[in-house]
């Protein structure tokens, strides 16, 4: 439904965005994941028309954005659930959308429901909210219009932890009747539970894409760490086929699947106590992909920025 | 972009991969301008200056009735009071409602609901000046009233409806002005200082530099407009203080509002 074609994005020298291509499927979540400052957000800015491309295209559901008549409708999108004007009540700013829109203001107070804003919070200023309810409203915003495509950065950002519970379910509904999803975060266990795919982006490049299973199925060798009554025995044995075996605490670590290394302690006849995969998780695998693009230890990547700032 | 391959697990049967739009009209002009007029008076800063410009309004029009010579009391007059303050006020109207949109970042919002600008432009130029009118019109009420009032004998008399028209144009232009430094700007007080500092800072500059006084009718907005004033009620322009209020709404007003046009058209919003 969301297509990114080669999409690039250059600030002077510095490259925000660098020829990403990805799909977003209907019916399902896809989760934009990567550190700040890997071009989460300037992708997504580009897909609703807010940042020019300099190069490379963004087509939701076969139309640019800019072609899509009445987008409200058609496409939920919240990319700061603070850009809205301090001074307007939380009702008032769903009206405004509503009235742009074409829709009943029915539709707001529905709204407001859906995301459990109470009529009294409603009547608040927006400079009174918190950023959880920022993020409500801006989600009832986003809504609105009932489109068929979601597109949200980082909207789980601000809310607590029962808030956040909400939204997966509500952004798993969603998708299950259909629409399709797009949601950014740099926090990969809020992204994991949710997504059905994910597009890892680090410096502006997409590191990794695919669902849960092809992701770790890319994430490195297998890996065993397994326990037994007698490790000598049992290291004797997989070195004999030919695996690596380093002492891991109380245990082994084998550079085999749990399933050889069990077999093994078969045929040696040796009783295991504890066996398990010790492949790296998702997690190893985000820092793993995107370590050159980490802030931490790498002063390089902070010159950068800096430098596409002044340019 | 639907497919014709059968699906695998990892596309799941999609019924389909295009949005159909054959439903959704594009946002009707009059829908986004009365949004943009909403958005004039739906926050407290904008509704404090509403009523400010009618409050000030009134008031002028009152000390001007009570201080004025009886003979004075002209509909002309309570009309040129009027001016003043909505001259000064109205455009703020229209600056606000260009500049809170990136102060307040709401353009994020606004050009996601209509992506194209030019069309949100043109609706909050329109409401601006819709405003601009009604203030107009607020404004002939409250003097016919004071003229029936208390006015002098025949205070309706040697009206014409040019003036009158040239006049509201000129309030009108006013508001495009202030417009004008907000697309240019995007920022509230930067556009309001500009749009109060600037061409006093040009009255003064022309009037001072001997060299300039003969330009300053061609150049200078505010010596352009001062026949207008002055006119009020009386005697006509000349076809040459014409031209020389059109060079001058050239230069402070067509010129800025273009520019600030294409600069909200290229800007990335933020």
């Amino acid at each position: 439904m969301i297509k990114v074609d080669r999409l690039t994005r250059t600030y002077g020298g510095f490259t925000a965005v660098d020829d990403v291509s990805f799909t977003c499927q209907p019916g399902r979540v896809t989760g934009f994941l990567g550190p700040n400052g890997a071009g989460k957000t300037t992708t997504m800015r580009i897909m609703v028309g807010l940042t020019p491309a300099t190069r490379g295209s963004v087509t939701i559901g076969g139309l640019a954005y800019h072609d899509i008549p009445n987008p409200g409708r058609h496409v939920g999108v919240l990319l700061d659930a603070g850009a809205q004007h301090a001074g307007r009540t939380g009702r008032e700013i769903l009206t405004l959308g509503a009235k742009t829109m074409g829709l009943p203001l029915s539709r707001v107070d529905e709204m407001l429901a859906l995301v459990s804003l109470t009529d009294a919070e409603a009547k608040r200023r927006m400079r009174n909210y918190s950023l959880g309810m920022k993020q409500r409203l801006g989600i009832a915003h986003a809504l609105l219009g009932d489109p068929s495509v979601l597109i949200l950065d980082e909207p789980a950002n601000g809310l607590d932890p029962a808030g956040i519970r909400w939204m997966r379910d509500l952004l798993k509904g969603y998708a299950n009747r259909g629409g399709t999803v797009l949601l950014s975060s740099h926090l990969l266990n809020e992204v994991e539970l949710v997504a059905d795919e994910m597009i890892l982006i680090g410096r502006g490049t997409i590191v990794a894409q695919g669902d849960k299973a092809s992701l770790l199925a890319q994430s490195g060798p297998a890996a065993s760490l397994v326990t037994s009554l007698d490790n000598d025995a049992l290291a004797r044995a997989l070195q004999g086929q030919g695996y690596a075996v380093t002492p891991a605490g109380s245990g082994l670590r084998v550079d085999a699947e749990p399933v050889q290394v069990g077999r093994a302690a078969l045929e040696a006849g040796v009783v295991l106590t504890d066996l398990r995969s010790g492949a790296r998780g998702l997690e190893d695998l985000f820092l793993e992909l995107t370590a050159g693009t980490q802030r931490e230890g790498h002063p390089a990547a902070a010159t950068q920025l800096q430098e596409g700032a002044q340019a | 972009m639907s497919t014709t391959t059968p699906s695998t697990p990892s596309t799941p049967s999609t019924p389909s991969m295009t949005l159909d739009v054959s439903g959704t009209p594009k946002v009707p002009f009059t829908r986004l301008v009365g949004v943009e007029l909403r958005k004039i008076y739906d926050t407290r800063a904008g509704r404090w200056l509403l009523g400010a410009i009618v409050l000030i309004t009134a008031a002028i029009m009152t000390i001007f009735f009570f201080a004025a010579d009886a003979p004075d009391r002209t509909f002309g007059n309570f009309i040129g009071v009027s001016a003043t303050p909505q001259g000064f006020l109205l455009p703020v109207l229209g600056i606000l409602l260009v500049t809170s949109e990136w102060t307040q970042r709401t353009a994020m919002v606004t050009f996601a609901l209509e992506p194209s600008r030019t069309r949100v432009i043109a609706a909050k130029t329109v409401a601006a000046l819709i405003f601009g009118v009604a203030a107009f019109l607020a404004a002939i009420v409250v003097a016919g009233l004071c003229t029936l009032v208390g006015g002098a004998d025949g205070g309706f008399e040697g009206l014409e409806a040019r003036i009158f028209l040239l006049f509201l144009a000129l309030q009108l232009l006013t508001i495009l002005q202030g417009l004008a430094y907000g697309l240019i700007l995007l920022n509230t007080p930067a556009a309001i200082v500009t749009f109060f500092v600037l061409p006093i800072a040009s009255s003064i500059v022309f009037n001072l530099v001997s060299g300039l006084r003969d330009l300053a009718p061609w150049l200078d907005l505010g010596t352009a407009q001062g026949p207008l004033f002055e006119s009020f009620g009386a005697s006509a322009l000349t076809g040459e203080e014409y031209a020389q209020l059109g060079t001058t709404t050239l230069i402070w007003i067509v010129i800025p509002f273009v520019l600030g046009w294409i600069r909200v058209m290229r800007a990335e919003v933020k």
